[in-house]
């Protein structure tokens, strides 16, 4: 369940698409009052549970990167769960795996690098004064080498045109064993 | 131990001890009390004080401990009085005694729960007054075929045994059974069938309570049938079984899925917050302007996400905190963020305008690629 989103639609026609991050330490788990959110042991932040959850925006409007949406007459969230019915049987999401692009990419950490030479994934990000690190990484340059993505900082910015990598990296899927 | 603990210790102890009370004094000090049911009596206590303590400790969480707060205030909130008391019957009906909304995540899903619900209603609302002598029913003295049913040791109405009304009460709990069993037969079939279901679903969780409910209604309905058809043929060692299912579902109550049934009239206090949030100052997003959500739930946030230990402070004055943005706008601003990484790189170059993007900036999804708003909320983007 991704969202696909304009950068600067006054300036641009590019796109890109946003996925859950997979939070190290999810905000939209901790704010849900119903105990909706849970993290697998692999770190995996799954969909709200559904006889939990009380459909009342917590996660959608504290998710620091927008994220979970509201299915207002189920009264359940919904997101991204890296399709963990097919990831924990070892197979990819089903946006990387149908993304023409690669845009969005499931591997491992060899792979991007070879697929990527002259990029590295980076999963910290900055907003405010807060630091988030994720499961999922987005692609930045290798020179100049950054160490996070700072988010707010960009709350007036322009796009850039060109490619954009949107990578998805994770650790690769034992499947429980 | 921690002082949340000890706060809900008390109030287990607290329920489980009035709860003590109304039984002696329910069965008129124990009078009509059948002292045989004192394993499922204190199995009773037990999850009383189980679930009350669990409830307490949910309700100490930040998120749990503002919402029943707000929810309570904006009930009561002179202007809304009226429209409210009007919704929560609405709610009540459409939500719990229908279950609406789960219907709508799938038919045969809802009318597995609405049977499941139903079916366990019916068969606490006579068991657990019975067990503890709340309700009895003796003879109408010169009626020797009529018997009278006494709440609390008032006697109340009075009906033939063998008469439809009769029967019906007197087979109430085998009617109970059945439907428990006809749902929980559902559910089953969809937690064997259902590839979605399958991969996260986990034995303790899911298919226990299925098997608990189960093995309560069948063992129950075997009762019936060994006293009816068969002479009552190994009725002492079905009670026995039956006795150790319902226990056993008592002591899982506060632990597993069925503790849901206690949380989930929280459902209750959000829907009137969002009512009133739709109506009072509306949160405007201070990148894109858009009036997002309501001035009251933005101020709740940040509140809990400090009490929680996150600090999405930021340092200009004129944003203040990263709560006043938008789903939308974070969405758009982690991409710019990220394109403005490449600025310079392999011929990567801010797009050339006469003048920089002013705010209110515009971000919007595109919906028919998008996998698409799943409500209105989504598509108007505003989350009261
Ligand atoms: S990205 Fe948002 S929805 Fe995903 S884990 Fe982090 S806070 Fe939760
Ligand atoms: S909408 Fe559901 S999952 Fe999200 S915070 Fe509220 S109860 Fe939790």
């Amino acid at each position: 369940m991704i969202h696909l989103e304009y950068l600067d639609r006054p300036h641009s026609v590019q796109t890109a698409p946003v996925v859950c991050m997979h939070c190290d330490s999810p905000t939209c788990a901790e704010v849900c009052p119903a105990d909706a959110i849970k993290r697998t042991a692999d770190g995996v932040v799954q969909a709200a549970r559904k006889p939990r959850c009380i459909a009342c925006n917590n996660c959608v409007l504290a998710c620091p990167f927008g994220v979970p949406k509201m299915a207002t007459d189920l009264e359940l969230m919904m997101k991204c769960d890296m399709c963990y019915d097919r990831t924990s049987v070892g197979k990819k999401p089903m946006c990387a795996t149908v993304c023409p692009s690669q845009a969005l990419f499931y591997g491992t950490e060899d792979e991007i690098e070879r697929l990527r030479p002259n990029s590295v994934p980076v999963n910290r990000f900055q907003f405010g004064d807060q630091t988030i690190t994720t499961q999922v990484r987005v692609m930045a340059p290798k020179t100049p080498a950054v160490e996070y993505v700072d988010v707010t900082s960009s709350l007036n910015a322009q796009a850039i045109g060109q490619d954009i990598f949107f990578n998805i990296l994770e650790e690769p899927f034992t499947g429980g064993k | 131990m921690s002082k949340e603990s000890l706060k809900a210790m008390l109030w287990g102890l607290a329920t489980a001890a009035v709860t003590a009370l109304l039984v002696v004094a329910g069965s008129r000090n124990l009078a009509y009390f059948d002292a045989e049911l004192i394993a499922y009596t204190f199995a009773v206590l037990f999850a009383v004080f189980a679930i009350a303590y669990r409830y307490s400790m949910w309700l100490q969480r930040p998120p749990t401990a503002l919402y029943w707060k707000r929810g309570w205030q904006v009930f009561f909130r002179r202007r809304f009085f009226l429209p409210n008391t009007g919704r929560w019957f609405l709610r009540v009906a459409g939500d719990f005694a229908l279950n609406r909304f789960i219907f709508r995540r799938g038919r045969l899903r809802g009318l597995a729960h609405w049977l499941i619900m139903w079916g366990c209603i019916v068969a606490v609302l006579i068991t657990v007054p019975l067990s503890f002598g709340w309700i009895h029913f003796e003879s109408v003295p010169g009626h020797l075929r009529d018997y009278r049913a006494y709440l609390f040791g008032f006697p109340t109405l009075a009906f033939p045994l063998h008469s439809g009304l009769g029967f019906l009460i007197y087979h109430a709990l085998d009617f109970a059974a059945v439907v428990v069993i006809a749902g929980v037969m559902l559910a089953m079939r969809r937690r064997m069938r259902d590839h979605d279901a399958a991969s996260l679903q986990m034995f303790g969780e899911d298919f226990l309570p299925l098997v608990i409910l189960f093995a309560i209604s069948v063992t129950g309905l075997m009762l019936t049938g060994s006293y009816t058809w068969m002479k009552g043929y190994a009725y002492d060692f079905i009670t026995i079984l039956h006795a150790i299912t319902v226990i056993f579902g008592l002591l899982w109550l506060p632990f597993g899925k069925f503790f849901h049934i206690f949380q989930r009239p929280a459902q209750l206090g959000v829907s009137f917050y969002k009512d009133v949030g739709k109506h009072e100052e509306k949160a405007h997003c201070r990148r894109c302007d858009h009036a997002f959500t309501s001035r009251m739930k933005v101020e709740d946030l940040i509140k809990v996400e400090r009490e929680l230990g996150y600090n999405y402070t930021m340092a200009d004055p004129a944003s203040d905190h990263y709560q006043w943005f938008c789903p939308r706008c974070r969405r758009a601003m982690l991409i710019l963020a990220q394109s403005a990484l490449w600025g310079g790189i392999r011929g990567g170059q801010p797009i050339v305008t006469a003048a920089l993007p002013t705010l209110p900036q515009s971000a919007l999804g595109i919906p028919h690629i998008d996998f698409g708003p799943l409500g209105k909320e989504d598509e108007e983007n505003f989350h009261p």
